[in-house]
């Protein structure tokens, strides 16, 4: 990969989308057996597993807290996920990223109501093309309420960055490498911000602005989250119903031949 | 009817009435918000009916358990919760020595026991003082979702009375999610097949329904058959085979508990019982039954 040598052209970045665009993002959930809840989000190249499991005991004992349950997150990055291979296992940049991920989710979870438990959450980087601690914790977030986990709300998150001294919204892997800035921001549903890091230089009036996209963003991120959730069992019920339809007509073909 | 039937997400406005709030919701600033992934029931209180969650006991609850442990004075029970349970020898039904413990109670014996007292601490007191508890050491034990229990028992108990008149088992649901099912000339097969049944498609309307042609078809089915005991016993088979696909794996987590040594005469009031305590502590069945209907 090398730096490419405009970013933004007549107002298109190298993948074609306007600065306030994000990349198009699938999310499905309940897809893994095993987990109590689950969540798979292709966000742009990106493509990020995460699974819940829990309220359950504490291993090791030790950790547990007496009034509240804690909560583990564990984000981990495929050795296939990257370009380069990446050698496996934790690493620094990995525990950095669980524990902001895990400080991002923790706050709309209602832990209070399990004491001496523990939630664990697992993310699981299969392919990446930055941003992937935003992606993390959108599954996260997605897969905590797949579990049926009592929460006050879901939580969002997004990026934003500087490039050609502009800034755009949901960077892609060009911009993250070569660009001036990146700030990733997680925020609950009514607003209250529970992740915001920032590597690179911006001016405070482009950090005020940068913020405001980043809501922006996750407002949007938001809304497909909450359509994954309720599409999952809208299918289902559609498919019933069609499935009733077809067993009425043969029941009345059936009806008919027995009459003949 | 799909209208009615809300699927909420977690922070959901679900209303403005601080009143009206009820399990599964939380309150903001004077408003009332689903706390749970779940379906809308909006009656005189709001709550949200869960899709998926863990079994959290709670006082009075009746549960299938499996020893996991004997301690000092205590069975230590798995009752499928991030808790364990723990039943002390002053509440099995009769008094036995200490060093007589895992005489009576077996490390994987599984037991039908009821939850005595639940503390802030999540100390769980289990107690077989009731003379509708026993070990369980006959039949097999099936497990479904927890928050598919109120649905398998139905609207006073409707939906679980109609698979025991189908299938002439005695079957004992515990709040926990695990069935036991029992009986002499019962057919289990069908019960765990209806059980399945209900635990994959209790969030679509029209279950009752859908259980009744069923069973319907199971009765068409067998009476189509020539009178020959043979054959028909094969047939069964097969058609448990094709029907439903995820029978094989039910029966991974089935557990066939001994044989039929103590099967005895009082079972069938035994099992009402248990399914009216339930009604009166948890009214669970009515409410998804209305909302689904």
């Amino acid at each position: 990969m090398t730096k490419p040598e405009k970013f933004i052209t007549n107002g298109i970045r190298i993948d074609g989308r306007k600065p306030e665009e994000l990349r198009p993002i699938k999310i499905e959930v309940g897809i893994l057996d095993r987990a109590d809840g689950s969540c798979y989000i292709e966000h742009g190249l990106n493509k990020v597993f995460a699974a819940v499991y829990g309220p359950r005991e504490v291993h090791p004992r030790h950790m547990q807290k007496p009034t509240t349950a804690i909560v583990r997150f564990r984000y981990n990055m495929a050795s296939f996920s990257v370009e380069e291979r990446k050698r496996p296992g934790p690493d620094r940049r990995s525990t950095e990223v669980s524990k902001v991920s895990r400080e991002a989710v923790e706050p709309v979870i209602f832990t209070e109501q399990f004491p001496k438990s523990t939630i664990d959450i697992f993310v699981e980087v299969l392919q990446a093309d930055a941003g992937t601690r935003t992606v993390g914790i959108n599954a996260a977030s997605v897969a905590l309420a797949d579990a049926g986990i009592p929460m006050r709300g879901l939580v969002s998150a997004c990026a934003v960055g500087k490039v050609d001294g502009e800034l755009v919204l949901d960077l892609m892997k060009e911009e993250d490498n070569y660009g001036d800035a990146d700030m990733p921001l997680a925020m609950t549903q009514t607003g209250e911000t529970t992740l915001l890091q920032m590597d690179g230089n911006l001016t405070p009036e482009e950090f005020e602005k940068a913020i405001e996209m980043a809501q922006e963003g996750c407002k949007e991120i938001y809304e497909l989250q909450k359509n994954a959730l309720i599409e999952r069992y809208k299918k289902d019920i559609k498919t019933e119903e069609e499935t009733m339809v077809e067993n009425k007509t043969q029941e009345e073909t059936n009806d008919e031949v027995k009459s003949e | 009817m799909s209208e009615k039937q809300r699927i909420v997400i977690p922070g959901d406005l679900v209303s403005d009435d601080e009143a009206q709030r009820g399990d599964g919701t939380y309150v903001h600033d004077g408003s009332v918000y689903a706390s749970l992934y779940g379906i809308l029931n909006k009656r005189e209180k709001i709550r949200v009916v869960p899709l998926s969650g863990k079994y959290i006991p709670t006082r009075r609850d009746v549960v299938v358990g499996f020893v996991k442990e004997v301690t000092f004075s205590n069975w230590i029970v798995d009752i499928r919760s991030p808790y364990d349970g723990l039943l002390h020898v002053s509440e099995y039904p009769k008094r036995i020595e200490l060093d007589e413990m895992s005489a009576h109670l077996k490390i994987g014996e599984a037991v039908l026991v009821e939850v005595k007292e639940v503390d802030p601490m999540m100390k769980i007191e289990l107690t077989m003082r009731d003379r509708r508890l026993r070990a369980i050491r006959s039949g097999r034990i099936v497990e479904i979702s927890p928050s598919k229990v109120p649905r398998l028992i139905g609207h006073g108990g409707s939906m679980i009375s109609l698979i025991k008149s189908k299938t002439d088992c005695s079957i004992v649901v515990g709040q926990n999610g695990r069935v036991w099912i029992n009986g002499k000339a019962c057919d289990e097969a069908l019960a765990v097949e209806a059980i399945d049944k209900i635990e994959r498609e209790s969030h679509i309307p029209g279950l009752t329904e859908r259980l009744g042609k069923f069973f319907n078809m199971e009765e068409k089915s067998s009476e189509t058959i020539p009178t020959h005991p043979e054959l028909e016993e094969e047939d069964e088979d097969k058609k448990n085979d094709t029907d439903n696909a995820s029978e094989s794996k039910i029966e991974e987590n089935d557990v066939v508990v001994g044989s039929e040594e103590d099967d005895d005469s009082g079972g069938t009031n035994i099992e009402d019982d248990v399914c009216d305590s339930k009604e009166e502590s948890g009214e669970g069945g009515n409410i998804m039954d209305e909302l689904l209907e």
